[in-house]
């Protein structure tokens, strides 16, 4: 396989001390049901399910307790049996800190399934299977939550070659995915075959990171048969896990940036996500669960097998409680994930990792220095932007500017601040110039629609001044006409009725 | 403020330590110029030094600047010492002062400090020095052929109190001023500095001042302080541009190899085009920015009225800089 020996790199990145040995010593530990279990019922891209309970409804392990509302959203199921006790807005874990709806389940503890429906896919076809997914409550588990059944759905026009594999996992301090394939490489495989299946794809590639050499010798040594799946180890160098870039990685294939994979003729999929389609497809088990890396600073850094809706103090605890107590706690990787608005979040299906803050984290005592322009930034910007010119418009509100400098090309990965030895938080200065375009763009856009009504109404009064006046001067033409054939009725009758007195007067003479 | 976001980690040398590299990456330089000229400049490379922090120190306070923060960068310890190393090593210490307030004040702080300058510090306090003081400026002593040949006294005594009537005993024109001179006045020279020739004393030191400068750059390159464009372009453009007037008439230009180890050119490629403030960012960029410098120097060293150019050369092509940028931008992910 020449492909697989060749890798594609992209520019930059970097290297960053990865802190993923600590959690992946121990096996994927499950934990007790918890005594609660509060589910947002926005956990995905896209529109938030539709509720289909009430307070004090019993429900069971699997049965839906909302679901999609429209084609982008997706389904949430209780994650064990139990009695919906209450439905209010909550923290949820986002980084805007806002409450939004959740619905709290007191578990029963007799963890008792609804009955499970394994699909017959072969029988009923792509299309039907399709949508059962779209309330399989199934998302991307890399952490986008992007509904799966979207990515699923065949496609005429861009029939899919290539199923890639996320398994890059380029993020320091998250291993879910490497336990996952360490301990559920089967299920892995059936759902490779599975979903190429659903695809029609020809063949897959997964694409894993040289640091998990372990997850690489259990899935080589599984697919050795299998001529249609294949591995291709990419270098350590975040983020080699971004879609874009992995693409890039395996087979040299830039994305443009206003297509899709799917129009190259790729689709991809976590390899979490893959086994949560495997196990709703064969076994008939909605998304109920996944694996979180809790690390950082706590005692027994590892993965939880965890039910979604776990309150996190709960996990923190399974994890032998922190090393130094702080309130700081990171949802995702340290290079793109954000602080957490409290302790009392529970566990979504976005949440792959969450780090108890290290000291260092939080506490940076840098000051930054103005830029020096030594574009080390440009070094390490994975899309090739130039992020010292990008800082010094966002910095000088010149939007447009940055606008013409790629600025929504960012994705912010981190890459740029990482590497600044002025200590500049660049991404932070690409966020806010983002927020202030997109803010921008809204207000004038409202202005658009004020000023199109206020140019509609002044038409409009025009419109009517001068049908008003129209309408007054027929009327007015109408009543003289009136009045003047009334007049001459009247002198007619006058006329003649003097007549008549005359003829009378000259009869009785 | 700075970890309310992502990313939480970060991995960065300092701006402190890129400074302190540099000031390290020019010891082997320095070194060899004491070898051949003697302590005259350590003694520049002090008083720049002190002068530099003094001023600096001062204008922080004026400007309401974190004085801790921004002295302790390194950014004016390196601008001095670059332009005291490019100044003749028997040059009175009030000339010196001069030049290093000029780079301080004016060609840093009036342009808004560090990280906003438009030129080079160190080129526009020597520019200004050059102008000011022609005579003074392109004095250079005749090197040594042993460290001890080198009387102390006599070093200080031109350093406080000027070269005077020792400056016959001990000076001598550079070899790119030798041969402007030697044209000038419409005399005989000679290309090749064959042995015995004072001149030819001078090439050797300024090879091995050369190397030496070469040997710092190269450490730079290796600790990722420095990419290849700047400097490689630029020696390799001065190379093609004095070799194809050399290979038109080798009777009236310098050969190649004159060019590249004479004067500053070595120290113009590693420490003084590479000032990432005043230059170019992108890597196209700095192929330009480079290919321009080498051809401002070749000209102002033939055809121009000074016999060293990189001055001239840097700070012309600093006014480009913004031009060349925005021209030079790579394609971004997904655009092609």
């Amino acid at each position: 396989m020449k492909l697989l020996d060749k890798i594609f790199k992209f520019n930059g990145g970097v290297q960053a001390e990865t802190n993923k040995k600590v959690s992946t010593k121990n096996p994927i530990k499950s934990l007790p049901i918890p005594s609660e279990l509060r589910l947002p019922l926005r956990q995905h891209i896209g529109n938030i399910a539709k509720l289909r309970v009430k307070v004090g409804d019993q429900v069971l392990k699997g049965e839906l307790i909302a679901e999609a509302d429209g084609n982008i959203s997706a389904a949430i199921h209780a994650p064990t049996s139990g009695k919906i006790k209450s439905i209010e807005k909550l923290v949820i874990p986002h980084p805007s800190g806002l409450p939004d709806f959740c619905v709290t389940i007191v578990p029963d503890k007799k963890d008792q399934w609804i009955k499970k429906t394994p699909i017959d896919w072969e029988k009923i076809g792509i299309e039907e299977t399709n949508k059962l997914l779209l309330n399989s409550g199934i998302v991307g588990l890399g952490g986008a939550a992007f509904p799966s059944h979207l990515k699923t759905r065949n496609n005429r026009k861009n029939p899919i070659n290539t199923l890639i594999v996320n398994a890059a996992e380029c993020e320091p301090y998250i291993t879910c995915d490497d336990m996952l394939m360490k301990e559920r490489s089967k299920d892995l495989i059936e759902g490779i075959k599975l979903v190429q299946s659903l695809l029609g794809a020809k063949e897959t590639i997964i694409g894993i990171e040289d640091n998990k050499p372990e997850s690489y010798e259990i899935i080589s040594k599984l697919i050795l048969k299998e001529s249609n799946i294949h591995i291709k180890v990419v270098p350590t160098v975040y983020p080699s896990g971004y879609a874009k870039s992995l693409i890039f990685l395996i087979n040299g294939i830039k994305i443009s940036k206003e297509k899709l994979p799917p129009e190259y003729g790729i689709q991809m999929f976590n390899v979490a996500t893959i086994i949560a389609i495997y196990k709703f497809i064969i076994h008939g088990e909605t998304s109920l669960s996944r694996i979180v890396t809790i690390t950082g600073n706590v005692k027994e850094p590892g993965n939880y097998d965890v039910l979604f809706g776990t309150p996190l103090d709960s996990l923190i605890k399974d994890a032998g409680g922190q090393k130094i107590k702080t309130n700081t706690f990171i949802m995702g990787g340290p290079m793109m994930g954000f602080k957490l608005p409290s302790i009392d979040v529970s566990v979504t299906k976005t949440m792959n990792c969450v780090i108890s803050a290290e000291p260092e984290m939080i506490d940076n005592k840098k000051e930054p220095l103005p830029c020096i322009r030594c574009s080390k930034c440009a070094e390490a910007c994975p899309v090739s932007l130039q992020p010292q010119e990008l800082y010094w418009f966002s910095k000088s509100d010149q939007f447009e500017k940055a606008q013409n400098y790629n600025l929504f090309d960012c994705i912010e990965c981190g890459c740029c601040s990482y590497v600044c030895p002025s200590n500049i938080p660049l991404v932070q200065f690409y966020r806010y110039a983002k927020s202030e375009i997109i803010a921008e763009s809204i207000i004038k856009e409202e202005a658009d629609i004020a000023r199109d009504r206020t140019d509609f109404r002044i038409l409009r009064l025009e419109r009517e001044k001068k049908e008003r006046a129209q309408r007054n001067a027929e009327r007015r033409a109408e009543n003289t006409n009136a009045e003047k054939s009334k007049l001459i009725e009247e002198k007619r009758a006058e006329i003649k009725a003097t007549l008549e007195r005359i003829e009378n007067n000259r009869e009785n003479e | 403020m700075f970890n309310q976001q992502s990313p939480f980690i970060q991995k960065a040398p300092s701006v402190t330590l890129v400074m302190m590299l540099v000031m390290l990456s020019l010891v082997p330089g320095i070194l060899a110029y004491i070898f051949f000229f003697g302590i005259g400049i350590l003694l520049n490379l002090t008083i720049a030094i002190i002068t530099a922090l003094i001023a600096e120190y001062f204008i922080l306070k004026i400007r309401n600047l974190p004085i801790k923060l921004f002295i302790t960068d390194g950014s004016a310890v390196v601008a001095a010492s670059l332009l005291a190393i490019s100044i003749s090593p028997i040059t009175p210490w009030w000339i010196i002062i001069i030049g290093t307030l000029f780079t301080i004040i004016v060609a840093k702080h009036l342009y808004g400090g560090l990280g906003s300058n438009l030129f080079n510090p160190a080129m526009v306090g020597y520019a200004v020095l050059l102008i000011s003081f022609p005579a003074v400026m392109t004095k250079w002593p005749l090197p040594a052929t042993h460290l001890l040949d080198f009387n102390i006294a006599q070093q200080l005594e031109i350093f406080f109190y000027g070269p005077k009537g020792l400056i016959d005993s001990v000076s001598s024109a550079t070899p790119l001023d030798y041969i402007k001179t030697q044209i000038f006045l419409d005399k005989p020279y000679e290309l090749n500095f064959s042995e015995g020739m004072p001149i030819r004393s001078y090439f050797n030191a300024s090879i091995i001042i050369s190397l030496s400068f070469l040997l710092g750059g190269i450490f730079m390159w290796f600790k990722k302080i420095i990419t290849w464009h700047l400097p490689i372009t630029f020696l390799i453009s001065l190379t093609l541009i004095s070799l194809i007037f050399w290979l038109i008439d080798s009777s009236l230009y310098l050969s190649p190899f004159i060019h590249l180890f004479s004067g500053g050119t070595l120290l113009c490629a590693f420490f003084i085009i590479t000032d990432p403030v005043s230059g170019p960012t992108t890597p196209k960029g700095k192929i330009f920015f480079a290919f321009g410098v080498a051809l401002l120097v070749y000209l102002i060293r033939v055809f121009g009225g000074y016999p060293e150019g990189v001055a001239f050369a840097v700070i012309f092509m600093n006014i480009c800089v913004p031009l060349i940028d925005s021209l030079t931008q790579p394609k971004v992910f997904g655009h092609e």
